[in-house]
C-alpha cells in the first residue's frame, strides 16, 4: 500500500507555532483553528436547540397545552427549527469544510484567512441574539416566518429574528466564496479534478447552492423587515402586497438550504465508507457529478413546499417532477455507498456505524420526501406531522447522523487522540433506537390528521405522541456518552498516529493534529485518493501505525 | 508534531501569512477571483428583487397603480449617463496604473468619485421632488427599497474609490505590478453600473 | 433470487396493509390513496433493498481480527450503475405519471378555479398606514385572474354547476361557513352526501389552511386571494375540519367538523338554520352571538380541546365563551365580525388586519 503523498524534495521554510489553548478564542486566522470554532459552536447551539425540542415533546406528551403556553410553544418551535437549521447543520457542514478542505487539497490555509475568520466570528452573535430574543420577545412565526402572520407576532422577536438570519447568512457566503476559490485554485499542483477527494466535491456544489441561494434569502428579509419596521406592504395582502411572492424568495433559498445542510455529509460519508470498508469508493465520477446535479436540481423545485398554497395547477406538476428527479443522483449515491462497502473488510467502529447508520434513515427520509412530491399525496399531508417526520429523517438521520459519523472520523485527527469506542457504540446504538422511537410515528401522526405546530392536539393521537416523548428523551440521554467521550478522550484517549486508519487522503498524511500550516513540505499524489487494494499484491501488509506518509509531520526540525 | 518547533523559526507570525509564506509556495493572488464571485453572490439579491418587483408588475392590472403620481424621466435619464460615462472613466485609470502613471490613477479616480457623487445628490433630489413616499402603495415601496439599496451600493463604490485615492498618497503603493486595489474599485464599479442600466429599464423604461 | 420474490411480495403486502390513512369519504380520497399504496409498495421495496444490504454487510463483510489487507479493488461497474440510474428514473416516470393522472381526475387542472375577485387595493396618503381601506367604488381589481388555485371540478363535471356552494372563511382562530343560496351562516359545515359541492375559500387576516384529512383535500386560504375546493362526499358521518397552516398561538384549536348528511338530515339543518328574520335586519347582536360560538371552534363537539386554551390563561369552562374579548387580535376581530360581517356580504374586508399591526 502507498499513501497518496509523497515528499516533495525542496525543504520547508515554513516554521511551527504552538497552538495555545486561547489561539480558540481569538480572531485567528488558521482555518483549523476557525474550524474546531464553528464545530464547537454550533455543538453549543445544538444543545439549545435540542433542549427546546425536548421541550417541544415534553408539552406535545399530553394533548393538553399544559407545559408551556400555546404562544411559548410557537416560540419554542421557531427558535427549534432555526437555530438547528441555521446554527447547528449549517455552521457544523462550515466548521468540517473549515477544517478539511485545505488539508485535503494540500493547501496551507484558506484562500482568505481574514475573510474566513470573519464569516466564523458573525456566527456567535447571530446565535446569542436568537436566543436571548427567547428573555425579550421570541419570533412565533415558524422558521419559515410566513407574512402576514409574521407581521403581527411582535415587530421586536421577528426583527431579531430577521438580523440574527442577515447575519448568519452574510457568514454563510462569506465563507462559500472561501470555499469555492480554495477547492478551485488551491489544490496541489498534482491534484487534479478527478483526483479531489469527494468532500471537496460535495463542497463544492454546496458552495454554488450558497452563492446563488442565499442572497436571494436576504432580499426576502430585507423586504420583510421594511414591512415589519417601516410599514410598506411587499408581503402585505393589506396594502395590496402578495404574501405568495415571500414564500417563492424564501423557499428558493430554503430549498436549497436542505441540500446546503446534506451535501457536506454526503461528501463525509463518502470519505469514511471507503476507509473503514478497505475498498474503493465505487463509481468515483459518478458520486462526484451527483452533487454537482443535485445542487442544480435543488435550484429548481422550491415550490413544492408551496403546493397547497398559491401555486397554479401547472407549477404544481412542473415542481412535481423536478423534485422527484432528484432522487435520481441521490440513490447513485446511496447505490454507490452500498457497492463500496459490499464485499469490504469493514471495521465496524464508531464511524463506520454512524456511516452506515446515516444511509439507513437518510433512505427513508429521501422515499418519504418522494412521496410528498407526489402533488395529490402532498396536498393530504403538507403541514402535518408526516411533513415534521420527513423532515428529521433526513436532517437528524441525514444531516447529525453525518456529522457524527465525521466527528469520530477525524477526531484522531483534530486532537490526536482516539475515541473511547465503546461509548461510540452505546452513543449510536442509544441515538439509532431514540430517532427511530421519536420520529417514525409522526408518519401514522400526519397521515391520520394530526397538523404540525400546534401546541395541544386532540385525545386520539396522544398515545403515539407519547412514543414520541419518550423517544426524543432516549435521544437527549444519548448525547451524553458522546459529551463524555468527546471531552474524556480529548483530554485523555489514546495518542492517535498520523494516520490511524491507513488513509490515502492528504489529510492524514500530515501529523495529528496536523501542525499550523498543514505540510512541511507540499505533498505531492502518487495514487488517487481511494486506491485501497491496488498496491496490496506488491507491498504485502501494512503494519498498523507505522504508515510510510511522508508527509511534513514528524521530520520536523 | 506540533511540538517540533524550531525556535529559529517560530518568532515567524502566523497570524501574518504574507510574512509566513515563503515566496516559493506563494499561491497566486486569488483576490480577484473571489471578489467576482462575490459579484456573483450580489447579483443574485439584486436579481431576486427585480423578479419580485417584476411579479408584482405582472399580478396587478396596470403597473404602476392607478394613481400613482408621475415621475420625472428627465432627471433619472441625466443621472444614468453620468454613471455609464463614469464606468469609462474609471478604466482609463485602469489603463494609466498598469502604465505605472499613478497621477493618471489619482486623477480619473477623483473625477469618479465625484461623478458618483453627484449621482446620488441627483438620487436623493429626485427623492425629494416625488410625490409619493415609502409606504405610499407597492409600486412606491417597490421604487424606493430598489433605487435605495442600489444607491447603497454605489456610496459604498465611491467609499472604495476614496479608499483607494487615500492609498495612493503613498508613493509606490500602486505599481503596475500591484494594484489589486484599482481593479477590486473598477470592477465593483462597473458592477453597480451595470445593475443600474437593468433597474433604470425596469423603474423607468418598462 | 429467493431474496427478490421475497422482497417483492413483502412490499406488496404492506403496500395494501399499511393501515395508516383515515378513512375515505370522498371518491378523490380512494383516489389519492391509490396513489399512496403504490407508493408505499415502491418505497418498501427500496427500503428492504438498502437496508438488507446494509444488514448483509453488518454480519458477512466484518474484517477479520489480525486481517490488514484490504478488499477487492473494484472502482465501479458501468452497467450496474447503469442500471441503478435507469431503474429509479423509470419509477419516478410511473410515479409522474400517475400523480398527473390522479391530479387530472380530482379536479386539479379545472380552468375555472378561483374566481379570484383580486386584492383591493387602496392609495394610503403618505405614512398614513392607519388609514383604512378606500370603499369598493374607488378600489379596483388588482389581481388578473390567471391563477387558479386549489381543486376544481373533475374533468367530467367540467361546466356543470356545483349543488352546493359555501362560502369559507378563515379568522384567527375560527372557521365561519355561509350559505349563499340560503342565507345561512355557521360555525360548522353540513353538507348533503353524494352532492357535488363547491367550497370558496378566503382568509380575513393571516393565511389558513382548510384540512379535510377524510376527504385527502387541502388548500391555502390566503388573504386577498380567493382559491377553491371541489368535491363530493360520498360518506355519511361527521369529520373533522382542521386549519393546517400556522396562524398565531391558537392555530391548534382552529378546527371545526363537518356533517356529511342524508339528504333528510341536512334539509332539516337547513330549515332549522335558516335565519328567521330577513338577512338585512340581522342584529349585530345575533352576529355577535356568532361570533362567539365559532371562537376558537366552540361549536366543535369535543369542546375539551379548548379546555387546554382556557386553563393556561387561567379561565374557567364558562369565561372561555368569552375568550376572544381578552386576547388582543381576537378583540379586533370580534370588531370586525359585529361590524363588518354583513349578510350580503359574507366575506368582510379585512380592515382590521392593519389596524392590528
Ligand atoms: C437535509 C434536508 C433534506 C433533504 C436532503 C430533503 C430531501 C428531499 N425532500 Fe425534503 N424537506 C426538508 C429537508 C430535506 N429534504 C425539510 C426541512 C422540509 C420541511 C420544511 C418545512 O416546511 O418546515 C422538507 C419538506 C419537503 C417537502 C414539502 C412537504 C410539505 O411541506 O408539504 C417535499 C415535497 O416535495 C420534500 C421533498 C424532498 C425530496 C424529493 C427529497 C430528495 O432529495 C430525497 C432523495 C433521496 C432518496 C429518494 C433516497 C435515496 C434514493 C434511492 C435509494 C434511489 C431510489 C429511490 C426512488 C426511485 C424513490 N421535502
Ligand atoms: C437539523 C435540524 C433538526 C434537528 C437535529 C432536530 C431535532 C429534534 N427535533 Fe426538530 N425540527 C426541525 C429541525 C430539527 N429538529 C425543524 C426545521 C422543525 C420545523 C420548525 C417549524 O415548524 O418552524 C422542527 C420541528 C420539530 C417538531 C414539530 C414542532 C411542531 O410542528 O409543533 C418536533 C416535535 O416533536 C421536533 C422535535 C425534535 C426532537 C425531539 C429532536 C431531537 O432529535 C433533539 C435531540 C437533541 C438534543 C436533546 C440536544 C443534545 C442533548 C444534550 C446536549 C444533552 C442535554 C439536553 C437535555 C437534558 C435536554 N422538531
Ligand atoms: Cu388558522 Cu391555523
Ligand atoms: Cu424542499
Amino acid at each position: 500500500m502507498t499513501t497518496q503523498a509523497e515528499m516533495q524534495i525542496a525543504p520547508s521554510a515554513h516554521a511551527h507555532v504552538e497552538r495555545k489553548w486561547w489561539h480558540y478564542f481569538t480572531f485567528c486566522e488558521d482555518h483549523k483553528v476557525i474550524g474546531l470554532q464553528y464545530l464547537v459552536t454550533a455543538f453549543f447551539f445544538y444543545a439549545i436547540g435540542g433542549a427546546l425540542a425536548t421541550a417541544i415533546r415534553t408539552e406535545l406528551a399530553t394533548p393538553a397545552s399544559d407545559f408551556v403556553s400555546p404562544n411559548t410553544y410557537n416560540s419554542l418551535l421557531t427558535l427549534h427549527g432555526t437555530i438547528m437549521i441555521f446554527l447547528w447543520i449549517i455552521p457544523a457542514g462550515a466548521g468540517l469544510a473549515n477544517y478539511l478542505i485545505p488539508l485535503m487539497v494540500g493547501a496551507r490555509d484558506m484562500a482568505f484567512p481574514k475573510m474566513n475568520a470573519m464569516a466564523f466570528w458573525m456566527v456567535p452573535p447571530a446565535g446569542l441574539m436568537l436566543v436571548l430574543s427567547f428573555f425579550l420577545e421570541s419570533p412565533q412565526a415558524g422558521w419559515t416566518s410566513y407574512p402576514p402572520l409574521s407581521l403581527m407576532t411582535g415587530k421586536v422577536g421577528e426583527g431579531i429574528w430577521i438580523f440574527s438570519l442577515l447575519i448568519s447568512g452574510t457568514s454563510s457566503i462569506l465563507g462559500a466564496i472561501n470555499f469555492l476559490v480554495t477547492i478551485l485554485k488551491m489544490r496541489v499542483p498534482t491534484m487534479t479534478i478527478h483526483k479531489m477527494p469527494l468532500f471537496c466535491w460535495s463542497m463544492l456544489a454546496t458552495a454554488g447552492l450558497i452563492l446563488v441561494g442565499t442572497p436571494v434569502l436576504a432580499g426576502a428579509l430585507i423586504l420583510l423587515a421594511f414591512d415589519l419596521l417601516a410599514g410598506t406592504s411587499f408581503f402585505n395582502p393589506m396594502g395590496g402586497g402578495d404574501p405568495i411572492v415571500y414564500q417563492h424568495m424564501f423557499w428558493f433559498y430554503s430549498h436549497p438550504a436542505v441540500y446546503i445542510m446534506v451535501l457536506p455529509l454526503f461528501g463525509a460519508i463518502s470519505e469514511i465508507l471507503p476507509v473503514h470498508a478497505r475498498k474503493p469508493i465505487f463509481g468515483y465520477k459518478a458520486i462526484a457529478y451527483s452533487s454537482l446535479v443535485i445542487s442544480f436540481l435543488g435550484l429548481i423545485v422550491w415550490a413544492h413546499h408551496m403546493f397547497t398554497s398559491g401555486t397554479p395547477a401547472w407549477l404544481r406538476m412542473f415542481f412535481m417532477i423536478t423534485t422527484m428527479i432528484i432522487a435520481v443522483p441521490t440513490g447513485i449515491k446511496v447505490f454507490g455507498w452500498l457497492a463500496t462497502i459490499w464485499g469490504g473488510k469493514i471495521s465496524y467502529n464508531s464511524a463506520m456505524l454512524f456511516a452506515m447508520g446515516f444511509i439507513a434513515v437518510f433512505v427513508i427520509g429521501g422515499i418519504t420526501g418522494v412521496m410528498l412530491a407526489a402533488v395529490p399525496f402532498d396536498i393530504h399531508v403538507h403541514d402535518t406531522y408526516f411533513v415534521v417526520a420527513h423532515l428529521h429523517y433526513v436532517l437528524f438521520g441525514g444531516s447529525v447522523f453525518g456529522i457524527y459519523a465525521a466527528i469520530y472520523h477525524w477526531f484522531p485527527k483534530i486532537t490526536g487522540r482516539m475515541v473511547n469506542e465503546t461509548l461510540g457504540q452505546i452513543h449510536f446504538v442509544l441515538t439509532f433506537i431514540g430517532m427511530n422511537l421519536t420520529f417514525m410515528p409522526m408518519h401514522e401522526l400526519g397521515l391520520m390528521g394530526m397538523n404540525r405546530r400546534i401546541a395541544f392536539y386532540d385525545a386520539r393521537f396522544t398515545s403515539l405522541n407519547q412514543l414520541a416523548t419518550v423517544g426524543s428523551y432516549i435521544l437527549a440521554v444519548s448525547t451524553v456518552p458522546f459529551l463524555i467521550n468527546a471531552v474524556w478522550s480529548w483530554m485523555k484517549g489514546a495518542k492517535a498516529t498520523d494516520n490511524p486508519w491507513n488513509a490515502l487522503t492528504l489529510e492524514w498524511q500530515t501529523s495529528s493534529p496536523p501542525a499550523i500550516e498543514n505540510f512541511e513540505v507540499l505533498p505531492v499524489l502518487t495514487t488517487g485518493p481511494y486506491d485501497y487494494g491496488e498496491h496490496q499484491s506488491e507491498e504485502g501488509k501494512l503494519p498498523p501505525g507505522a504508515s510510510p506518509a511522508l508527509s511534513g509531520s514528524s521530520s520536523g526540525s | 508534531m506540533q511540538g517540533t518547533v524550531d525556535p529559529n523559526k517560530a518568532a515567524l507570525n502566523y497570524h501574518n501569512e504574507e510574512v509566513a509564506a515563503p515566496p516559493h509556495e506563494e499561491h497566486p493572488d486569488l483576490r480577484l477571483f473571489g471578489l467576482l464571485v462575490f459579484l456573483g453572490a450580489e447579483s443574485m439579491i439584486f436579481l431576486g428583487l427585480f423578479v419580485a418587483y417584476l411579479t408584482f408588475r405582472a399580478v396587478y392590472p396596470s403597473w404602476p397603480p392607478e394613481g400613482t403620481p408621475e415621475r420625472e424621466l428627465a432627471l433619472p435619464a441625466i443621472n444614468t449617463v453620468i454613471l455609464i460615462t463614469s464606468s469609462f472613466i474609471i478604466h482609463n485609470a485602469d489603463t494609466a496604473i498598469k502604465k505605472n502613471d499613478v497621477k493618471g490613477l489619482r486623477i480619473w479616480f477623483s473625477i469618479t468619485a465625484i461623478m458618483g457623487a453627484v449621482f446620488l445628490m441627483g438620487q436623493l433630489y429626485e427623492y425629494s421632488k416625488l410625490e409619493f413616499g415609502l409606504t405610499t402603495n407597492l409600486y412606491a415601496s417597490t421604487f424606493y427599497v430598489l433605487t435605495g439599496f442600489h444607491g447603497l451600493h454605489v456610496f459604498l463604490g465611491v467609499c472604495l474609490i476614496l479608499a483607494v485615492l487615500w492609498r495612493a498618497q503613498k508613493a509606490g503603493h500602486y505599481s503596475d505590478q500591484e494594484h489589486f486595489g484599482v481593479e477590486a474599485a473598477e470592477l465593483y464599479w462597473h458592477f453597480v453600473d451595470v445593475v443600474w442600466i437593468v433597474l433604470f429599464i425596469l423603474l423607468y423604461i418598462l | 433470487m429467493l431474496a427478490g420474490i421475497i422482497l417483492t411480495l413483502a412490499s406488496l403486502w404492506y403496500g395494501q396493509n399499511h393501515g395508516l390513512m383515515p378513512v375515505q369519504a370522498s371518491n378523490d380520497a380512494a383516489l389519492v390513496d391509490g396513489l399512496f399504496d403504490t407508493m408505499m409498495t415502491i418505497g418498501t421495496a427500496i427500503f428492504l433493498l438498502v437496508w438488507g444490504v446494509l444488514i448483509i454487510c453488518l454480519f458477512k463483510f466484518r474484517r477479520k481480527p489480525g486481517d490488514e489487507t484490504d478488499g477487492p479493488a473494484i472502482e465501479g461497474n458501468i452497467p450496474l450503475e447503469i442500471v441503478w440510474t435507469a431503474i429509479p428514473v423509470a419509477i419516478v416516470l410511473v410515479l409522474g405519471i400517475y400523480s398527473f393522472d390522479v391530479y387530472n381526475s380530482m379536479g386539479g387542472f379545472d380552468p375555472d378555479a378561483a374566481g379570484d375577485p383580486g386584492v383591493q387595493v387602496a392609495m394610503l396618503s403618505e405614512g398614513g398606514s392607519a388609514m383604512p381601506l378606500m370603499d369598493a367604488a374607488s378600489s379596483k381589481k388588482a389581481r388578473h385572474n390567471h391563477m387558479a388555485l386549489g381543486i376544481g371540478a373533475s374533468p367530467d363535471e367540467i361546466g356543470v354547476a356545483p349543488d352546493v356552494t359555501v362560502n369559507v372563511l378563515g379568522m384567527q382562530y375560527a372557521w365561519i361557513f355561509t350559505y349563499p343560496d340560503l342565507g345561512i351562516t355557521s360555525g360548522e359545515l353540513h353538507l348533503p352526501a353524494n352532492k357535488n359541492v363547491r367550497l370558496n375559500l378566503k382568509a380575513q387576516d393571516v393565511i389558513h389552511a382548510f384540512w379535510l384529512p377524510e376527504f385527502r383535500i387541502k388548500q391555502d386560504t390566503i388573504p386577498g386571494i380567493e382559491s377553491e375546493l371541489r368535491f363530493t362526499p360520498t360518506r355519511v358521518g361527521d369529520y373533522p375540519i382542521v386549519c393546517a397552516e400556522l396562524c398565531g398561538a391558537y392555530h391548534g384549536g382552529m378546527a371545526s367538523r363537518l356533517y356529511v348528511q342524508a339528504p333528510e338530515d341536512y334539509d332539516k339543518w337547513v330549515q332549522e338554520s335558516m335565519p328567521i328574520v330577513e338577512n338585512d335586519s340581522q342584529t349585530a347582536a345575533d352576529l355577535e352571538k356568532l361570533a362567539s360560538t365559532v371562537a376558537l371552534g366552540e361549536n366543535r363537539s369535543d369542546a375539551d380541546y379548548l379546555v387546554p386554551a382556557a386553563h393556561q390563561m387561567g379561565l374557567d369552562a364558562k369565561a372561555l365563551e368569552q375568550l376572544h374579548y381578552t386576547m388582543p387580535h381576537d378583540s379586533m376581530r370580534h370588531d370586525a365580525i359585529s361590524h363588518e360581517l354583513m349578510p350580503h356580504d359574507s366575506m368582510p374586508h379585512d380592515s382590521m388586519l392593519r389596524a392590528s399591526l
